[in-house]
């Protein structure tokens, strides 16, 4: 069983629910697919071994065979090549690695080479096998490394924390997965911000459950809004002090509030329930 | 004219908030909320919708059954795993690069655009406001901060006016990187917690790489005493100016219930200690 933590916004707790999620459980997968901040391991202060670089495959243009016919410029969508009178510029930054030049040419001047855009690391403990990616500063394609990331989940129990946003690494995330746990704070950006995920979810047919973080009373409306739409409240974590004081140090709540496990176990159970 | 991107790395550190307040402390300022997958600056802005513009994001592929022979040729040249095995076309992965199009010998693939979202002109209490949403699950999110960025442009010189304060998505990618591209100072909101300074770090970077002066603020300071210090130390390190600390306070939170920002809503130190970093950074990044 595959369940996500989103939360369409940063800063809502979704890698604080996480990572106490999966320490909570017993033989674990999880994935930090936040590849722009990857912050889980903050938590777990696992030494991380690299596995591998995440690729995408980039033209390299053979000056001496390339006409200048403009076929390639032309053809690229994401602007990655300009065609100058006696010169091809290419742009790594702007390229999606589609291959299209490259099918284009008709002078096969181009052959395609590997391009790091980030790393994949992983570690293990006792009870989690843990696994993240991290986009290289300056790229934008976060996509296809969750992609390359995710291939690592196995059949068994996983946990994706998830990117903040509703856009396509999102989407990327929540390709494949059993379920949606989604974080909110209890005020009008909180509410606002998991309507937009909502939409997401139902959007993509996978059911999903909210934790209200950071309760402390007085804003109902998300409350409100779950109900309207049928959504469960799964867990309710208060508003306090000691566990914004632990998170701060980077110490998962559960370590030093144990009684926590258990709820975050019959929380595990009740998605288990719904999904099988 | 000048431009102020107001940016966190990570999310939650209150750059909503705080951006919100320096809007209402300029005078003449444009707004541009650049946050256009989870914008939430007009929760508290309340923008009037003047002008709507659609935004068309890349074309995504799609298959004519009709033509289509299954010849699987589509399949094996996506790289993107976008066409599935019934030969239709799962929008969230294309990319729209055209190669399905393209090798299609029976020409059953067309690129079609549609619309992805909208970038609003509107109008506020503070002045004129540029922002967008984007379509659910919608690529392209910086193509759209760029088009709100145009949108800022052109009414801050309609309106004759010479800043545009950027609220920024989280993060260090590509809606990010559209948003520092070309601006004239990085004002970067954090927080004390382990998250927090790593993902200062992370940004600070983007912003270095950019060469792009940054301005730190440290919210919530009173969490965490030793962390203020490794942030101060980072900043000094990468140099980026601390411009002012404020505590963890319940005056934010309040003021978004009630729909203002904070030096609205109350007249107190947490909104004094905005106002005096409002006038720094002013001076210090020569706005």
């Amino acid at each position: 069983m595959k369940i996500a933590v989103a939360s369409g916004k940063g800063g809502t707790g979704k890698t604080t629910i996480a990572v106490n999620l999966a320490l909570s459980m017993q033989e674990i997968q999880l994935f930090d697919c936040d590849v722009e901040e990857p912050n889980a391991n903050l938590f777990l202060q696992y030494p991380l071994e690299k596995l591998e670089d995440a690729i995408i495959l980039i033209p390299e243009i053979n000056e001496d065979a390339c006409t200048h016919c403009n076929a390639c410029a032309e053809f690229c969508k994401f602007n990655a090549l300009a065609s100058l009178p006696e010169k091809i510029l290419f742009f790594p930054s702007l390229c999606h690695g589609c291959g299209g030049c490259k099918l284009v040419c008709p002078e096969d001047a181009i052959v395609e080479k590997r391009r790091s855009i980030g790393i994949v690391e992983s570690a293990a403990s006792n009870t989690m096998d843990f696994y993240q990616g991290t986009l290289s500063i300056g790229e934008s394609m976060a996509s296809p490394l969750i992609r390359q990331l995710k291939t690592h989940a196995k059949d068994e129990d996983v946990i994706l924390d998830a990117p903040p946003g509703t856009a396509c690494p999102l989407i990327s995330t929540l390709e494949n997965v059993d379920y949606c746990v989604l974080v909110a704070e209890p005020t009008p950006f909180g509410l606002h911000d998991l309507r937009l995920t909502t939409e997401v979810t139902k959007e993509l047919k996978i059911p999903t459950g909210v934790i209200i973080n950071r309760e402390s009373g007085g804003y109902k409306e998300i409350e409100i809004f779950c109900q309207s739409q049928d959504i469960p409240i799964l867990l309710r974590i208060p508003y306090d002090r000691r566990i914004a004081e632990l998170y701060s140090r980077g110490i998962p709540f559960v370590e030093e509030m144990p009684e926590w496990k258990k709820k975050f176990q019959e929380m595990h159970d009740q998605i288990r329930e719904v999904v099988c | 004219m000048k431009q102020l991107a107001v940016i966190s790395g990570k999310g939650g550190t209150g750059k909503t908030t705080i951006a919100a307040a320096f809007v209402s402390l300029a005078k003449k300022a444009i707004i541009a909320d650049c946050d256009v997958d989870a914008s939430n600056m007009h929760l508290v802005l309340k923008p009037e919708i003047l002008k709507k513009h659609d935004f068309y994001a890349l074309p995504t592929a799609s298959i004519e059954p009709t033509l289509c022979m299954k010849c699987n040729l589509c399949r094996e040249s996506c790289r993107f795993g976008a066409i599935e095995e019934n030969f239709t076309v799962e929008g969230y992965r294309c990319e729209g690069c055209g190669v399905c199009e393209y090798v299609c010998p029976v020409n059953a693939i067309k690129m079609q655009i549609e619309k992805a979202g909208e970038a609003y002109e509107s109008g506020t209490r503070f002045g004129p406001m540029a922002h967008a949403k984007l379509g659910i699950g919608e690529e392209a999110s910086g193509k759209l901060v760029t088009m709100v960025r145009e949108l800022a442009i052109r009414m801050a010189e309609e309106d004759d006016s010479d800043l545009i304060i950027i609220d920024g998505p989280p993060g260090t990618g590509c809606s990010v990187i559209a948003t520092l591209t070309g601006a004239d100072a990085a004002f970067v909101v954090t927080e004390p917690t382990i998250s927090g300074i790593h993902d200062l770090g992370r940004v600070l970077e983007v912003a270095s790489h950019f060469r792009i002066p940054a301005f730190v603020c440290i919210n919530k300071s009173d969490l965490n005493e030793a962390n203020v210090r490794k942030i101060e130390e980072k900043c000094d390190l990468c140099g980026a100016t601390v411009v002012g600390k404020l505590p963890f306070d319940k005056t934010p939170t309040e003021a978004m219930i009630e729909g203002k920002t904070v030096v609205e809503y109350a007249s107190n130190t947490f909104s004094s200690n905005i106002k005096q970093i409002w006038n720094t950074i002013k001076e210090e990044a020569g706005l």
